[in-house]
């Protein structure tokens, strides 16, 4: 099928794989009143699904904020999702942080702990190996900041779970390509040429998987 | 005024909508007055460059403009007021959504200060009319308002079209502010995120010519992005047929960009398309979708949809590309643009689809071709229905006229029978399937074209949806022509129910019909009953002799289905082509759940 392509459109097989995988994607847009409602009213009319979403003011000048979501979908969904992103009005850049190169990502989480005795060294023991900082601190409980990927912050969120959780508070994913290219407003993205696909966990290629096979985190 | 001493001048914010109006080329305005836009209305008041049309409902106004919109090819103008007037507009904004129709509608709101309060006729229009327009706008300072219209109007007729709400506070209307002038140039590099696509990439082009020269059986598959795209595409498409001699077929919304009466025409594609456009698109091997979004009254069941064909699809919305149907070529990019440059590449190339190929793949369409399948016989002294809509299209061939319709099997008949050699003629509401589209529309249609004889095809359950309009029609002296297809049933959901529901007739009966050559005297216009096949023809003439709005009450076999027909769920060569096929067995048990 390949040899129709021409370059920077999506190739058919990838098209129809039918995994489902989890990217990150960056929105770049003008900071006006109701973008958000425009871009989340996108996913809920459509039916897409958000994982996480961070929205913040990222050049008071120039008046941009960026939005931060994590989706999963098969390729074709995903490709949809950028596609209508990109349509919107106030929207400059949409960037496939999964797709296009490779990018960090960290999740900021509070989590309240609550505990005397052991669990409660414990605790302290298991947040000093995450790095943590404690923010609060009470005869009877700590308030950790941990941050990280997503996968190191629902770690150590299990770890505390014996240990006497009582609340945890994340940001979501605030991500960001690796290397100097930076995102820049005032460009179209066209749909990217596909120089890989996402990290494939499975062979299993004609079963449609219902869940992002790349961890078990849970939806929020 | 020149545009220079006008940039930068001081005038209050209803002077500044309407000079922005003005420059924006705005001759008419459909609208309905209110408490929030009454300064609005003190401005038309005081001018005369802008004709206001006063519809009956806000609805009507927006189908109005539409129906301007899609036979001038100009935008759409809509006026209404707060609350209930946004609200009632929302159909119809919808409607131009899903069609890509230009439509840009000023809304009414309450002060800035009262916004959120819950006041008197306020409602979140900008959050209600968010998923159902291309984009909108509240504005909260005068000094901004001539750039966002300029800008509206932008959004609404670049790329793919579409309606563009603007919400007006009544402080901001009625302050003070300054006006700007349009941007020159070409506003589409100019905007600071809103890009649309425009000229396609050329490497797309050349590798759509790569397929269409290796062609064996091609065919083109066309939809409203050519119509969209303007006349000059329409002649660029003809062009390209008769260069490559390939067969097309069209969407509902296509109709009329290929003229009907072309040697290579098959009829319209889907759900109620022709036998051959079916099959063609089923067998083809090289699809060339020029402006159409595979929608699902196109494609039927998406697993056996077009099985073997490698697809091309130009489209200037890159999120119509890969959404339903997953295809080898991309083109992004207008469809005018798209058509000139790969007639321009086609000409380049040597190489040619093998003439034998061709011939064959003809020669099976004309195999095809030979089953008639809108065959049907009028005979005793009921009316069917597609005798009536042919006697109408033999009758106003000749004239410059436009149809509309409302939706339900007479929509499907009329795109069966009433055959259009030119765009922009042909007004329906196909994505939406609006009933109450097909009258104000008719007199949006006939205010852009005082000269063209504008006729509404309707059925009797959908004009009453809209049926006050014709005291606009009356108002303006709109010579607008009403031709209900009276079966006294909501005809298309009965022949569902018949053939999906075994004949459980649900409320789809027409009860308590008004006598509408009575309904239309009350209105102050003519009307005519026909129930005779033999005076069917008289009754036409009679209707095109009289110089005002008419209304034809045509009585038509209650029991007609419309026919042929791809029963939802199944595949385009499973296509049903009339009663004696035993519909009921083909439509699967998962097809029922299928709209």
């Amino acid at each position: 099928m390949s040899s129709n392509l021409y370059e920077g459109s999506v190739p058919v097989s990838v098209l129809k794989d039918t995994v489902v995988y989890r990217h990150t994607i960056a929105v770049l847009v003008d900071n006006e009143a109701g973008v958000l409602a425009r871009v989340v009213g996108l996913f809920s009319g459509r039916g897409y699904n958000i994982e996480s979403l961070t929205v913040s003011e990222v050049d008071p000048e120039a008046q941009l904020s960026r939005i931060n979501l994590v989706t999963s979908g098969t390729r074709q969904i995903v490709e949809q999702i950028k596609a209508q992103l990109g349509r919107l009005v106030p929207v400059h850049t949409v960037k496939d942080l999964t797709d296009e190169g490779p990018s960090v990502g960290r999740d900021l989480a509070l989590v309240k702990v609550s505990g005397v005795g052991e669990d409660r060294v414990e605790a302290l023991r298991i947040g000093d190996i995450f790095r943590c900082n404690v923010v609060d601190s009470a005869p009877d409980s700590f308030v950790f900041e941990v941050v990280g990927s997503s996968e190191k912050v629902d770690a150590f969120i299990a770890l505390m779970k014996p240990l006497g959780l009582i609340e945890v508070s994340r940001t979501g994913v605030a991500a960001i390509a690796r290397g100097a290219a930076g995102l820049v407003a005032n460009t179209v993205a066209p749909s990217a040429k596909v120089k890989k696909v996402a990290k494939k966990p499975s062979p299993k290629r004609k079963s449609a998987v219902k869940k992002a096979p790349t961890s078990s985190k849970r939806k929020r | 005024m020149s545009r220079d001493s006008l940039d930068g001048r001081q005038m209050k914010g209803a002077a500044i909508i309407l000079k922005a109006l003005e420059e924006q080329g705005v001759e008419v305005v459909f609208g309905y007055p209110g408490g929030a836009v009454l300064p609005i209305y003190d401005e038309i008041f005081k001018q005369n460059k802008i004709r206001h049309i006063l519809v009956r409902h806000e609805q009507g106004a927006v189908h109005a403009a539409e129906g301007y919109a899609r036979s001038t090819g100009k935008v759409g103008v809509v006026l209404v007021t707060s609350g209930p007037g946004a609200t009632n507009a929302v159909t119809g904004l919808t409607d131009a959504l899903m069609d890509s129709i230009p439509v840009v509608c000023l809304t009414g709101q309450v002060p800035t200060h009262l916004i959120g309060n819950d006041a008197f006729q306020e409602a979140d229009t900008v959050g209600i009319t968010r998923p159902c327009t291309k984009h909108n706008y509240l504005v909260k300072d005068p000094n901004n308002l001539a750039k966002v219209i300029h800008e509206a109007f932008h959004v609404a007729r670049s790329g793919r079209p579409g309606p563009v709400v603007v919400d007006l506070p009544k402080d901001v209307v009625m302050a003070d502010g300054t006006y700007s002038t349009a941007p020159r140039g070409v506003y589409r590099e100019k905007h600071k995120t809103y890009r649309p696509a425009f000229k396609p990439d050329p490497a797309s082009i050349e590798a759509a010519v790569d397929l269409m020269v290796k062609a064996e059986r091609p065919l083109l598959y066309t939809g409203g992005g050519v119509i969209n795209a303007g006349p000059e595409a329409s002649k660029t498409l003809t062009e390209l047929v008769n260069e490559t001699g390939f067969p097309i077929t069209s969407t509902l919304m296509g109709l009329g960009s290929y003229a009907a009466s072309g040697p290579n025409w098959l009829g319209m594609v889907g759900m109620h398309g022709t036998y051959e456009a079916n099959l063609a698109m089923h067998d083809c091997d090289v699809m060339i979708n020029i402006g159409a979004r595979f929608d699902d009254r196109v494609t039927g069941n998406l697993e056996h949809f077009s099985p073997g064909s490698k697809k091309i699809h130009v489209d200037v919305d890159q999120s119509s590309i890969n959404k339903s149907v997953i295809v080898d070529v991309p083109v992004i990019g207008d469809a005018g643009e798209a058509l000139k440059a790969i007639l321009k590449a086609w000409k380049a190339r040597k190489e040619r689809p093998k003439p034998k190929a061709l011939k064959a793949w003809w020669a099976e369409i004309k195999r095809w071709k030979a089953v008639d399948c809108l065959n049907y016989t009028q005979a005793g002294k009921v009316i069917k229905p597609q005798y009536a809509i042919e006697r109408l299209f033999e009758l106003t061939k000749h004239k410059k006229t436009f149809i509309s319709t409302e939706v339900g099997q007479h929509q499907m008949w009329a795109a069966q029978f009433y055959r259009f050699d030119q765009p922009n003629r042909w007004l329906t509401s196909g994505g939406l399937g609006t009933m109450g589209y097909g009258l104000p529309a008719a007199i949006g249609a006939q205010l852009g074209n005082p000269d063209g004889l504008v006729i509404d095809i309707a059925g009797e359950a959908s004009i009453l949806m809209n049926i006050q309009e014709l005291s606009t029609a009356v108002q303006y002296r709109l010579p607008v022509k009403v031709f209900i297809i009276n079966n006294q049933y909501m005809g298309m959901v009965r022949q569902w129910q018949e053939l999906l529901h075994g004949g459980r007739y649900s409320e789809s009966y027409s009860d308590s019909l008004p006598d509408f050559v009575k309904l239309a005297e009350a209105y102050g216009l003519a009307g005519l009953r026909v129930t005779d096949p033999a005076k069917v023809d008289d009754t036409i003439k009679e209707m095109m002799a009289i110089d005002g709005p008419v209304i034809v009450d045509v009585a038509v076999d209650q029991k007609e289905n419309c026919f042929p027909m791809i029963p939802s769920g199944a595949a385009h060569n499973q296509m049903i082509l009339g009663p004696e096929d035993e519909p009921e067995k083909a439509i699967s048990g998962a097809g029922l759940a299928l709209v």
